[in-house]
């Protein structure tokens, strides 16, 4: 294995780290922003997305190495992602009377 | 003639097979897991009222911290094992698998919580929730007419007030005595109770069944699995990378399920 | 390596590689059985899926009696139901209600999930995409023996049903919540969860298999063998193994939350105030019946294509070889499959316009439902401009092919009233639907199944199958595919409902109801000429396992002198498929081209 590599390695280990840190801020984040009243409750559950959408992408990017990538796999994910769009988003509109009336 | 590929990238895709094989597997378990995010979406604007507060954020929050200390430790030993050392790679690996059986653990014990706890309907029409004496498991009415196993009544220890969602962490009222007579309806918190739990055991039990099938084939690579470090390292170092990438997806999975089931 | 005289067999000699081929594994159980070689997958998953189909087949012809003489013993078969299922399914030889309900919902559930399917992509799939690219086998051989097994599994399951008390499932095919929570309340493993069970099992195999085709095409293609150098059924196979990769998952979770629905008394699909019997059930409520439907159809409606883009592959290679000329468009082909796949994810709900789901999300499906019709016109018509100008040989995996084109047209095009959502009001749950799917499908993908059986034949045996019998098993089977669906068009415009085990008879029960009384007597023809559909396929049977040990042997590698790689091996291949690694240095239909000493060019010949 070349010094090179090696450096390599010791580097990325370094950021596992940080990431981990991040996440674990992350958790406590969710948790404190569950209790506070952000006036409604659509509020709260798009901040909670959000943060659980942050921590996803830590994980998918750094600890399955999504950010550095071959394009096949982008390829396959965006397809993938594009149809789960899909099927959440037209099954949602399909029962669009029901999910208007929580905003009520 | 070999197939080719298993060990070295193909020049044109950059990529060996497995690795092409494990993100197909995950894009197929994001359909998954997303076909049930979208149950739990459409169950819950259809639903009269939805429950808050039924299981306990502090639990929650210490597995959401177990799997994310599971998914460092994961990709620490890969990269051990980049770095040649196997023993460092045992010391991660081993570390997984106990943080993983942790969590199995705790996700048990919450599932007991729920299937010791009772909704009563009494033949006068009083609903009331709470516990039973001693704890029984998931029992139904048909548990209070069995008399040899009972004895006459069972001791009820209602929570105290605030109702469905709130009272499942309160303190205990004024407790009852419950009869094959005076009990109409009797079942505990599980899946059949509420929509709410049906999607909450879904998930949560689908996802534990990633978190173990996980914990299984790691437990093989930490133990007779790591004999291939000697005959063939490269390869062996692929099968830790993607059944890393699988436990990081089960990670990945939880983030989510955490804020959606414990928090909103 | 038998005689070998196609032009490419001097590139094999001198490509690259050079290894030997493995000596497979000896002994009859990992040799046949237990086998992890593509080969022997591919043979297993089609001998299981024929015994499937046959038995399709038989539960239809059953039904059939039925709809023609309503509540008359079976003759033969009658007695054997009786002794085989009780009174309570077949008294006295006479199928009930619930016998019919459930020979129903298996005979959709058989055919499509466990005889067209894994025929067309388990088989097929399985044999020749390995060798059209060039591999020496799939990329994961022993995920490929998992999913076999795990199809055999879910076979059994399915085929237990039928004699477990309460009987098979019998809830439609679609399995529509909450009907098929409460369709048999007095057993709590009821056929509904045999069938949920097997289908899990099912759906395992495929995303096994899946995983494997795709991984398979994208990794271990020969030198050479670009993207646009791949035949036309490998393109077909790899959307196919995307569309079962991500619309089958969806059908899993819905699975699983019906599971829990019959087992443990959920609500998943049960909705609020539920009365069954007269009695409100006993269950939480708050569930959507519609979500059912929703995750149901997301794969339902790709598994359309499922069916058809396999059988669209085997017509175009099967057209190349014996119009003697490169398909016309192969670009267009190509990209026009990726297009239905990719919009074959957003066309489900034009199942459901009578859900009652509101009027712009229905135009929304309505929309991309025409969409989708646009490819399968373009592949259409590009494969009956390929036919312009050709020196057409008639043999039999051509008469098949050929008939599939005329057959797939009018299932598609009886397609297009119902993708409307005003005029699928008046067509829905009718005999037009029956017809329309059943063009697509049966006529449709089956007929290019058997071109694709007489196609392969040679390859896979070594021995070709009879000519004079294939002709005879075409000519009756078109004429009696024919006499069976034309009619059922006429019966769903009179508005015969597709459900009732009278045929219909309930529906005519007022004098002088215009139409009705024709559509009742088409019944009677409709059964006579699907019984002899039956014994049609008698020639075929007695030709696949008489050739197989009596048939001529074929004197050449390559005796239909095609130009892709699977005939580039040797004859049937061994371990390994080839000799040598191929080097690929053409695209895949190079007939006919102008100054050549042979009017084949296989895709090993060096440019």
């Amino acid at each position: 294995m070349s010094e090179h590599h090696a450096h390599e390695i010791r580097q990325a280990t370094r950021k596992y780290i940080y990431v981990f840190l991040a996440l674990l801020l992350g958790t406590v984040i969710t948790v404190v922003a569950a209790y506070v009243p952000f006036g409604s409750r659509s509020l709260n559950v798009a901040v909670a997305l959000l943060i659980a959408s942050a921590k996803a992408f830590l994980v998918a990017g750094f600890f399955m190495h999504l950010i550095s990538e071959k394009k096949l796999i982008y390829g396959l994910l965006g397809a993938t992602g594009f149809f789960f769009a899909g099927l959440m988003f037209l099954i949602v509109w399909s029962n669009a009377d029901q999910f208007l009336s929580i905003f009520r | 003639m070999d197939i080719p590929h298993t060990v070295e990238a193909r020049p044109d895709t950059g990529l060996y097979n497995a690795k092409v094989g494990i993100w197909l597997f995950l894009a197929s378990e994001v359909m998954l897991f997303g076909a049930l995010f979208s149950s739990y979406i459409l169950l819950r604007v259809g639903a009269e009222a939805w429950p808050h507060g039924l299981l306990s954020v502090p639990i929650g929050t210490f597995n959401t911290v177990v799997l994310i200390t599971s998914s460092i430790t994961v990709v620490l030993a890969w990269a051990s094992l980049k770095l040649g050392d196997l023993s460092r790679f045992k010391l991660y690996q081993g570390c997984t698998v106990l943080l993983a059986l942790t969590f199995v653990a705790v996700k048990s014990f919450e599932y007991r919580d729920k299937f010791t706890h009772y909704y009563v309907r009494l033949q006068d029409g009083t609903e009331l929730n709470g516990h039973l004496a001693g704890n029984p498991l998931n029992w139904t009415a048909a548990n209070l007419a069995d008399t040899n196993r009972v004895g006459a009544s069972i001791t009820f220890h209602p929570d105290a007030a605030g109702g469905e969602g709130e009272g499942a962490h309160g303190g205990h009222a004024e407790p009852i005595e419950l009869t094959a007579a005076n009990v109409a309806k009797l079942e505990s918190w599980g899946p059949w109770r509420s929509t709410y739990l049906a999607i909450y055991f879904t998930l949560t039990g689908l996802h534990a069944l990633h978190v173990i099938g996980g914990a299984l084939v790691i437990a093989y690579l930490w133990g007779p699995g790591s004999r291939m470090w000697r005959s063939d390292p490269e390869r062996f170092t692929n099968r830790v990378e993607v059944c890393g990438l699988f436990w990081h997806f089960v990670d990945l999975v939880w983030i989510f399920l955490f804020p959606v089931l414990y928090l909103l | 390596m038998t005689a070998t005289t196609h032009p490419g067999s001097t590139a094999t000699a001198h490509a690259a590689g050079g290894h030997a081929p493995h000596a497979g594994p000896t002994g009859f159980l990992w040799k046949y059985v237990f086998s992890t070689d593509h080969k022997v997958i591919g043979i297993q998953y089609g001998l299981t899926a024929l015994v499937f189909l046959l038995l399709g087949y038989g539960l239809m012809a059953l039904m059939r009696w039925q709809l023609a003489y309503p509540g008359q013993p079976i003759p033969v078969f009658g007695e054997l139901l009786l002794r085989a299922l009780g009174p309570d399914m077949a008294d006295r030889g006479i199928m009930t209600p619930d016998l019919y309900n459930s020979f129903g919902a298996m005979h959709g559930t058989i055919m499509v999930f466990l005889a067209v399917v894994p025929l067309a992509f388990g088989a097929f799939g399985n044999y020749v995409v390995p060798l059209q690219i060039g591999a020496p086998d799939m990329a994961f051989p022993k995920i490929n023996m998992a999913s076999y097994w795990c199809y055999f599994a879910g076979g059994v399951v399915m085929l237990v049903s039928f004699f477990i008390p309460g009987g098979a499932a019998k809830s439609g095919w679609t399995s529509y919540s909450p009907l098929a929570t409460v369709a048999d309340l007095a057993h709590r493993f009821d056929g509904q969860t045999f069938w949920l069970m097997g289908m899990v099992l099912l759906i395992t195999s495929s995303l096994l298999g899946s995983v494997n085709f795709i991984a398979t095409i994208i990794q271990l293609r020969a030198k050479g063998m670009g993207w646009l150098r791949l035949p036309f059924f490998v393109w077909a196979q790899f959307v196919t193994a995307f569309l079962l990769l991500l619309a089958f998952p969806p059908l899993e979770a819905a699975g699983i939350m019906q599971l829990m629905d019959n087992l443990l008394g959920t609500s998943f699909f049960l909705p609020t105030g539920l009365v069954v019997s007269g009695r409100p059930l006993d269950v939480s409520g708050g569930g959507s019946p519609l979500l059912w439907q929703h995750l149901f159809w997301f794969l339902g409606h790709p598994e359309v294509y499922v069916l058809i883009l396999p059988a669209m592959g085997i017509v175009a290679e099967v057209l190349a070889n014996n119009t003697r000329k490169p398909l016309f468009g192969y670009k267009s082909l190509v990209y026009s499959a990726l297009a239905i796949g990719f919009l074959s994810f957003i066309v489900w709900a034009h199942h459901m316009y009578l859900t009652g789901m509101g009027t712009k999300i229905s135009t929304f499906f309505q929309t991309t439902t025409m969409m989708i019709s646009i490819p399968s016109v373009i592949i259409l018509t590009a494969l009956f401009i390929s036919l312009w100008g050709g020196s057409i040989r008639f043999n039999t995996p051509m008469l098949f092919a050929l008939a599939f084109l005329p057959m797939f047209g009018i299932g598609g095009l009886t397609g297009l009233p119902l993708g409307f959502s005003a005029t699928d009001i008046q067509l829905h749950d009718t005999y037009y639907v029956i017809g329309h799917f059943h063009y697509v499908v049966a006529p449709g993908t089956i007929f290019a199944l058997f071109a694709g059986i007489y196609y392969w034949f040679p390859k896979a045996t070594g021995r070709m199958m009879n000519e004079y019998w294939g002709r005879v098993h075409f000519v009756l089977s078109f004429i009696f595919m024919n006499l069976v669906f034309l009619p059922m068009f006429v019966q769903g415009l009179e508005g015969m409902s597709r459900r009732r085990d009278d045929g219909g008879a309930t529906y005519a029960a007022g004098e002088g109801v215009y139409g009705l009384s024709l559509a009742l007597k088409l019944n009677v023809g409709i059964s006579h000429a699907a019984w002899l559909l039956g014994v049609a396929q008698v020639p075929f049977m007695i030709n696949l396992f008489w050739s197989l040990w009596r048939g001529p042997k074929v004197v050449s590698d390559n005796p239909w002198q095609a130009t892709t790689l699977e005939w580039a091996t040797p004859t049937p291949p061994p371990h390994g498929n080839f000799t040598h690694r191929p080097v690929v240095y053409r695209g895949p239909y190079d007939y006919s081209l102008p100054g050549s000493p042979t009017d084949y060019a296989p895709q090993n010949l060096p440019a």
